[in-house]
């Protein structure tokens, strides 16, 4: 890879580094421009014609993409069912991943051993975990709800009660959960154990430390999870695909109908590829104003060292 | 001509570079940090405490491994009672195992899925970190900007591009192969890079200069300096990819379903074999072979694990240092 004969302005030897840097970073460029920004100027084209994918030909629609989204009630069932889910979904992730960073952090012995065994569900491949839970949560054998039965609780319908459609993916969910106990985990132990013992010297509890320490010294990661929790909840797919969605003859209730699901509907099996465009730019929107609400709160919170370079 | 890069400083390098990992690495091992409850060690309440952390961390663990337990007992069933939930099979059928490879086509779908995920992580390991160097090293007008580019991709919900990607393969005329499962990784991927170009700052400078002044060439400068150190690295991102791909369902329905059983990957494999076999979803109940092949594409994860978890858990933690 040689760098060709330098020109005035910059000295030949910034030209030259300004070429090879260009040539480094030329793999992303192309990447860019065809699949992010090509793709999203392509797709924002796409929101407003009608495309037949078999002939490759698109008319212009003019807002009737959009106006069909607003008009049909699916994507306002889709988009209810996916905000509930993430509203479930997100603090019990957050919660469950604290609590268990905070048990591994505190523990002496075979803490090693306990992360190891929490991080297997999570390298478990999605349609593995889903043919499982897929009899787990079986409403009358399944393992889950014997084991409510044991002690004396009757379990729901998981799977057919609409009710517990988002309880029974949000649970899928938790099993995998210690990715974010992992950042939890590493943000636990970067709080300098000073701050814990100045803070006993001060008379502060078990409680008041965790209140006043720890949880200001590891808000920037749990800012960081809700938000990468929260656009992943939006996007919620293949476990309302693996147990709900898998064949298009299965009459599913509604209550599974997630947003992603019902654009991957209407893109690859309706061919509806301008409505869904439409649908993606929607979802686009809704996600950056959540995240940047979340960012504005977040900022209001989560305490950075500031001498600490990121 | 030999590398200007001397034994004891590759050495040292390797200590100081991977800096997101010290923290995580302590989980286990330093006592030293562990001084989390000053005062009489073995107050009666501290013993309570002690004891009541066990109780959780072990119930934890059981409800954890509770799946597993009853994949592989269910794996090993015969047809009636795969749903009984003995985690020991009343009836031992270990011909499972067998007949799955006649009842599904189960070695073509794993030569697909492993084929994909090998191209797509080796791809996406190489072009993020060539551009993750190019950020790292060198000064070009519009760095910054571009490398806030990059960042702010990272963002991006898939959704949005899923569409015009689709038409994008359509129109090459790759829709139906495995293209499109692992083309785009040529170009590099924003994590990936933000990953790497955080690895490569935290190699001494001096080396590049060096290198620079004895007259190595840029490209000499990636090949025979930052490629052998950034090793670690590489193997975060290659685990992490070869994971994602390995796990792609999605890719996999969008670009292979319409296409013959044969080009499956194994995760849209077992969803047709779910619903194949499932009884609950009209299948003709044999759900044992659909928990032999759950059990199959699971396996190489968890050895993947097995070799690989610092890797795996230092880059979810330096994943949450960005933010």
């Amino acid at each position: 890879m040689s760098t060709t004969t330098a020109k005035p302005r910059m000295t030949k030897l910034q030209r030259r580094e300004a070429i090879a840097g260009y040539l480094f970073i030329s793999p992303w460029i192309v990447g860019f421009l065809v699949f992010t920004l090509g793709a999203m100027v392509y797709s924002l084209v796409i929101s407003f014609s009608h495309y037949q994918l078999a002939t490759d030909t698109a008319r212009p629609a003019g807002f009737s993409n959009y106006q069909a989204l607003v008009e049909d009630p699916k994507v306002m069932t889709a988009l209810a069912n996916t905000l509930y889910y993430a509203v479930l979904a997100v603090p019990l992730e957050v919660l469950l991943a604290l609590g268990l960073a905070l048990l591994l952090n505190s523990q002496r012995r075979g803490a090693g051993l306990f992360r190891t065994i929490f991080y297997l569900p999570k390298m478990t491949p999605v349609v593995a975990t889903a043919s499982v839970f897929l009899l787990l949560l079986n409403g009358s054998q399944g393992a889950i709800n014997r084991g409510l039965a044991a002690i004396g609780i009757d379990g729901p319908q998981w799977l057919l009660d609409p009710a517990w459609i988002k309880p029974s993916i949000v649970l899928m969910t938790l099993w995998g959960v210690a990715g974010t106990m992992v950042i939890f985990l590493a943000a636990l132990q970067n709080v300098p154990t000073d701050l814990y013992e100045a803070a006993s010297l001060d008379g502060a509890g078990a409680f008041r430390r965790f209140w006043n320490v720890t949880l200001p010294m590891i808000s920037p990661a749990i800012f960081f999870n809700v938000l990468v929790l929260t656009i992943a909840a939006f996007q919620i797919f293949d476990q309302a695909f693996l147990l709900f969605h898998r064949d298009t003859v299965q009459g599913s209730s509604d209550a599974s109908l997630f947003y992603a699901i019902y654009l991957f509907q209407q893109a690859f099996r309706q061919f509806n590829f301008g409505f869904a465009a439409a649908m993606a730019w929607l979802l686009f929107l809704i996600i950056l104003v959540i995240s940047l609400i979340q960012m504005r709160v977040g900022n209001r919170f989560v305490y950075y060292e500031s001498e600490e370079a990121r | 001509m030999s590398s200007p890069v001397q034994p004891g400083q590759i050495q040292e390098a390797h200590v100081v570079a991977p800096e997101p990992a010290e923290p995580v690495e302590r989980a286990d091992a330093s006592p030293r940090r562990r001084r989390r409850r000053p005062g009489p060690a073995l107050s009666p309440l501290g013993r309570v405490g002690e004891a009541v952390r066990w109780v959780l961390l072990l119930g934890c663990s059981a409800l954890f491994l509770y799946p597993f337990a009853w994949l592989l007992a269910a794996s090993f069933k015969p047809r009636g009672e795969v749903f009984d939930n003995r985690l020991i099979p009343q009836t031992w059928q270990p011909e499972n195992y067998v007949q799955v490879f006649d009842e599904l086509p189960l070695v073509a779908w794993l030569g697909n899925s492993l084929l994909i995920a090998v191209l797509a992580a080796a791809l996406v390991t190489v072009s993020s970190s060539l551009v993750a160097f190019g950020f790292a090293y060198f000064r070009f007008p519009g760095r910054k900007v571009l490398f806030g580019v990059v960042l702010a991709t990272m963002m991006l919900p898939g959704a949005v591009t899923l569409v015009p990607q689709f038409l994008i393969w359509n129109q090459l005329g790759f829709v139906g192969t495995h293209v499109p499962l692992w083309g785009a990784n040529l170009f590099g991927s924003a994590f990936y890079i933000f990953l790497q170009r955080q690895f490569f700052l935290s190699l001494p400078k001096e080396l590049f200069e060096a290198a620079r002044i004895d007259g190595l060439s840029a490209w000499g400068q990636f090949w025979r300096i930052a490629f052998p150190l950034s090793v670690p690295s590489f193997v975060i991102v290659f685990l992490f990819e070869f994971q994602a791909s390995w796990n792609n369902l999605q890719g996999a329905l969008i670009y292979l379903n319409a296409g013959s059983p044969e080009a499956y990957t194994v995760p849209l494999g077992i969803a047709s074999a779910m619903t194949k076999y499932s009884p609950t979803s009209g299948g003709h109940g044999d759900y044992q072979y659909v928990m032999v092949a759950a059990l199959i594409v699971t396996l190489p994860m968890l050895i993947l694990f097995a070799f690989g978890q610092r890797s795996f858990i230092e880059g979810l933690a330096t994943s949450g240092r960005k933010g």
